[in-house]
């Protein structure tokens, strides 16, 4: 037994084990005596996990683009940070000329739906042009190849857009219908954040339920299944993958108008970080599985708002919210070493060896 | 009918694609900023130039793609994609003209307008800016119907003079610098402040054209007289080769100025920087999107070591040099160990995300006291060599030189090393490598450290030229320049990103126009060189075999049933 286990446990194992464990201490002793000092008291800590989650369900929209792609494609889709930019930093335009005719107050909920048109018009548009320029020419090359076109894509879009828009950063007009504050179940809670939520929830529904009972849907799934049997079962793979896109490129525009409701900006590079953070949302929850994703973004959403607080700042750590996005990618490579099929993902594991 | 649309299909199609090109570039302000800086002086600004090349290169690939290879067609097929080029600028011209447009694209003026119209307003720009179409379509509609010499001479002969008119900046000081008579006149024969003299130009396409056919004539000769030399004398031409080389190296800050010395150090740093992601990517196949990490910790580490401003440890240069590069190399294995098992995509992913903790990290208050936060860390000494104080970039370039020549000197020998066949192997194969008896742990460790060692040298010369460092100068762009550089001169080939650094390093530098569109460019550049070139500008020979031989090997398979 022990023979065995000598033979299959190797010295970077071990380094490894030791540095995961050493966070996991560091995690915990942070935690207790962060709540030992009592810091933060019981409200601090509610509004941090609605933020939390507000946050993650951006991400999870974000992220069923990733683990769709690499569902279909087995490549990441590095541009779609890119794809989640484009269409809030369009949808600005129109929300300001609404803004200016005072339209946006008047009639809020028809001008709310016509940005989110535009924006998931034009992000859809700039991933389906995405797949079929950078992506479809090169199906069967090495993979680094299609990676680095990817890589390409994404700061060729990037500069896109601070060429065609500008490079300062432009505030989206405040809604009035958004702001303030609701009383749920005697929480306080900020009308942004609870219709980010509710609308993120909603969005993912209709998506799992496209995929899942359609017949497009089912298509899809075949292809990110085996390929080769797809076609053989009379589905066009080309197009599926397209659609796929598109079905990417739709949720990250809605993502993307969301966060411009909260955040109240857009600029060009507002794509790359929540981008880097979509995807280790998808990793965490298994990359190729879209309720993980899903599950992915809420988790690293909540950890993101509540770690630095919790861990960190026990630990004697001053200004801790400076490392947060430190926090997410530590997580993302902790994941990607000791369980790289996430936290749903069994399929993969198998198919990738 | 039918038939006859095929026909025009192309023309149309691929005329739209360069219509919208020329329209990207132009809404992203390229032909505007460009505008000022002229290829030849008076006549052709460079803006209008990049315009007229996409929509020439658009016909040309029209006429090329004919389904009918009859030459009339061609012809007319070029001439039409030229109007649909021009057509679609004409419609945004008048779009642009009625409706502001600037609301939303902020580079859509009226002075673009009047680039593009030649200055003229009304119906007759329009006409003109149609003219110019039908003049590049029918241009390069020629160029399809001649044969292949003419052909070749007049498309280099243009590059010539475009390349003559970008490198102004490069070439105008050098000439100037020597200051006797020749080259005083040869200046002002060629050369205005600004772009070339009409009389140059013309010039520069009859001496280009004079020696490419006397080479064209000569080539067989003087090949086959070189490969009937004797080895001997063959071995030693090649030396006599190095010797040159080295001689123009050594003294090449002389002819040029401060400026130009200081672009040559930038582009010395980054051929440094390039050379070491080689080994990682181009060797071994890791794509490492976290390179400037070690950058960074070389800068770091020497700044730490010889600034008075932290720690006050006040070693100098050449004792903090080699510690730097120990803990770059360090850093590397520290790094490189928990990646071990992740290939591809994973692998860039996590190797970013190392690369932006450690600039978040050192930007932070919390290791403020330590690392000097957004501040940085300032007045770091000049390198000081035998009592001789290396100040001026002139001075820099030497370090970066020796350093250059020690780390090209380490890849040449490794790469035909055991180690370096190893790396090759497992870019091409790493289960099919395990195998074979290659240790995977220690042959990827060893390249990730070599990578980070190469990389923390020229940090550490970064530091020290710069005398001061700032978390922000080592964000993910540098990490993406270097892989732009690594990847456009060719993977794994060492002239490859020596051509690959002064171009993507050096051409910015001498352009500042160019600046803003960097990016831009570079991600274009990327997306191109994959679709059409993958084994980048300068190819490494076992490269370009692996990757021609992997698409020949699929298509087989996949036509077997």
């Amino acid at each position: 037994m022990f023979q065995k286990w000598k033979d299959r446990v190797t010295v970077t194992d071990i380094v490894m084990w030791m540095i995961g464990g050493t966070l996991l201490l560091m995690c915990l002793w942070g935690s207790v005596s962060t709540i030992r000092a009592g810091l933060y008291t019981k409200s601090h800590w509610i509004d941090f996990v609605i933020f939390g989650l507000a946050q993650g369900s951006i991400y999870s929209l974000i992220a069923t683009g990733y683990t769709m792609v690499y569902g279909v494609l087995k490549m990441i889709n590095f541009a779609h940070g890119e794809v989640f930019m484009s269409g809030p930093f369009t949808g600005y335009f129109v929300a300001t000329a609404m803004w200016r005719s005072d339209f946006l107050d008047n009639h809020p909920i028809i001008a709310i739906i016509a940005i989110f048109a535009v924006a998931m018009l034009i992000s859809t548009m700039i991933a389906y042009l995405v797949e079929k320029i950078a992506y479809r020419p090169l199906r069967g090359a090495p993979r680094l190849i299609p990676l680095i076109t990817a890589i390409g894509a994404s700061f060729f879009l990037q500069y896109l857009f601070r060429g065609l828009y500008g490079s300062g950063i432009n505030a989206y007009p405040d809604v009035k219908v958004l702001e303030g504050f609701w009383m749920i179940l005697g929480i306080r809670v900020l009308k942004i954040q609870a219709i980010v939520i509710v609308a993120a929830i909603l969005m993912m529904i209709v998506l799992y339920g496209f995929i899942m009972s359609t017949k497009v849907g089912k298509a899809i799934r075949a292809v990110s299944e085996d390929k080769e049997a797809a076609a053989l079962m009379g589905i066009d793979v080309d197009a599926m993958i397209s659609t796929t896109f598109v079905i990417g490129g739709m949720a990250a525009g809605a993502a993307g108008v969301l966060y411009a409701l909260m955040y109240k900006q857009v600029h060009f590079f507002m794509g790359f970080i929540p981008g880097l953070k979509a995807f280790t949302a998808a990793v965490l929850g298994g990359i190729g599985n879209i309720p993980g994703a899903m599950l992915g973004g809420v988790f690293l959403g909540l950890i993101e708002s509540v770690a630095p607080a919790l861990f960190l700042d026990g630990l004697g750590i001053i200004a801790p919210y400076q490392l947060k996005d430190a926090i997410a990618f530590t997580m993302l490579v902790m994941i990607l070493i000791f369980r790289p099929t996430g936290i749903l993902g069994e399929r993969l594991a198998t198919k990738k060896a | 009918m039918t038939k006859a649309q095929s026909l025009w299909n192309h023309g149309v199609k691929i005329g739209a694609i360069g219509g919208v090109s020329v329209l990207v570039i132009c809404l992203i302000g390229m032909v505007e900023s460009f505008g000022k800086r002229f290829i030849i002086a008076g006549y052709l600004p460079m803006g209008v130039t990049i315009a007229l090349i996409i929509s020439m290169f658009a016909a040309f690939i029209a006429a090329k793609k004919t389904p009918i290879p009859e030459k009339s067609i061609q012809f007319a097929n070029a001439v039409m994609s030229g109007f649909v080029t021009s057509g679609l600028l004409a419609i945004f011209v008048i779009i642009g003209r009625s409706i502001k447009l600037r609301v939303v694209f902020v580079e859509a003026s009226p002075v673009l307008y009047n680039i593009l119209t030649g200055g003229i307003s009304g119906a007759g720009g329009i006409f003109i800016l149609l003219f110019a179409g039908l003049l590049c379509g029918a241009f390069s509609g020629l160029l399809i119907v001649l044969t292949d010499l003419p052909r070749k001479l007049i498309i280099n002969a243009i590059a010539t003079v475009f390349a003559l008119g970008l490198l102004q900046e490069l070439i105008l000081p050098i000439l100037n610098s020597w200051d006797l008579g020749v080259t005083n006149y040869l200046a002002g024969l060629f050369y205005t402040l600004n772009g070339l003299t009409p009389i140059g130009a013309i010039l520069a396409v009859i001496i280009f054209c004079i020696l490419y056919l006397l080479w064209h004539a000569n080539q067989n000769t003087i090949k086959t007289k070189y490969s009937n030399l004797p080895k001997a004398t063959q071995k030693k031409t090649k030396y006599f080769g190095l010797l040159i080389l080295a001689i123009i190296l050594i003294f090449l800050p002389q002819f040029l100025g401060l400026f130009l010395s200081e672009v040559l150090t930038i582009v010395g740093l980054y051929v440094l920087l390039g050379l070491g992601l080689n080994i990682v990517v181009g060797y071994a196949g890791l794509l490492d999107l976290g390179y400037v990490a070690f950058f960074a910790i070389g800068s770091y580490v020497v700044a730490l070591l010889t600034s008075p401003q932290i720690f006050d440890i006040g070693l100098n240069f050449w004792q903090a040099l080699p510690i730097a590069v120990i803990c770059g190399i360090l850093a590397g294995v520290m790094l490189g160990i928990p990646v071990l098992k992740m290939r591809g995509d994973y692998l860039a992913i996590a190797t970013l995300g190392f690369g932006e903790i450690i600039r978040i990290l050192v930007l932070s208050d919390f290791l403020k006291p330590w690392l000097g936060g957004a501040q940085g860390i300032g007045s770091i000494p000049n390198p000081n060599f035998m009592g001789f104080l290396m100040v001026k970039p002139q001075h820099i370039y030497y370090l970066i030189l020796a350093g250059c020549i020690l780390v090209v000197f380490i890849s040449l020998r490794l790469k035909n090393s055991r180690l370096g066949r190893a790396w090759m192997a497992m870019r091409e194969d790493e289960d099919v490598a395990q195998a074979m008896g290659i240790n995977l742990v220690a042959t990827k460790l060893l390249a990730f450290a070599t990578g980070a060692g190469f990389s923390a040298l020229s940090g550490a010369i970064f530091a020290s030229k710069i005398g001061s460092v700032y978390p922000h100068s080592f964000n993910v762009f540098i990490s993406i320049n270097v892989v732009c550089i690594v990847i456009i001169g060719g993977i794994g080939s060492l002239p490859g990103i020596v051509v690959g650094a002064a171009a993507l390093m050096g051409l910015p530098e001498l352009l500042r126009e160019f600046a803003d569109y960097r990016m831009f460019v570079y991600g274009v550049a990327l997306v191109i060189m994959m679709l059409l070139r993958p084994e980048g500008l300068l190819p490494e020979v076992r490269h370009k075999i692996e990757l021609h031989d992997e698409t020949e090997t699929g298509t087989q398979t996949a036509a077997q049933p």
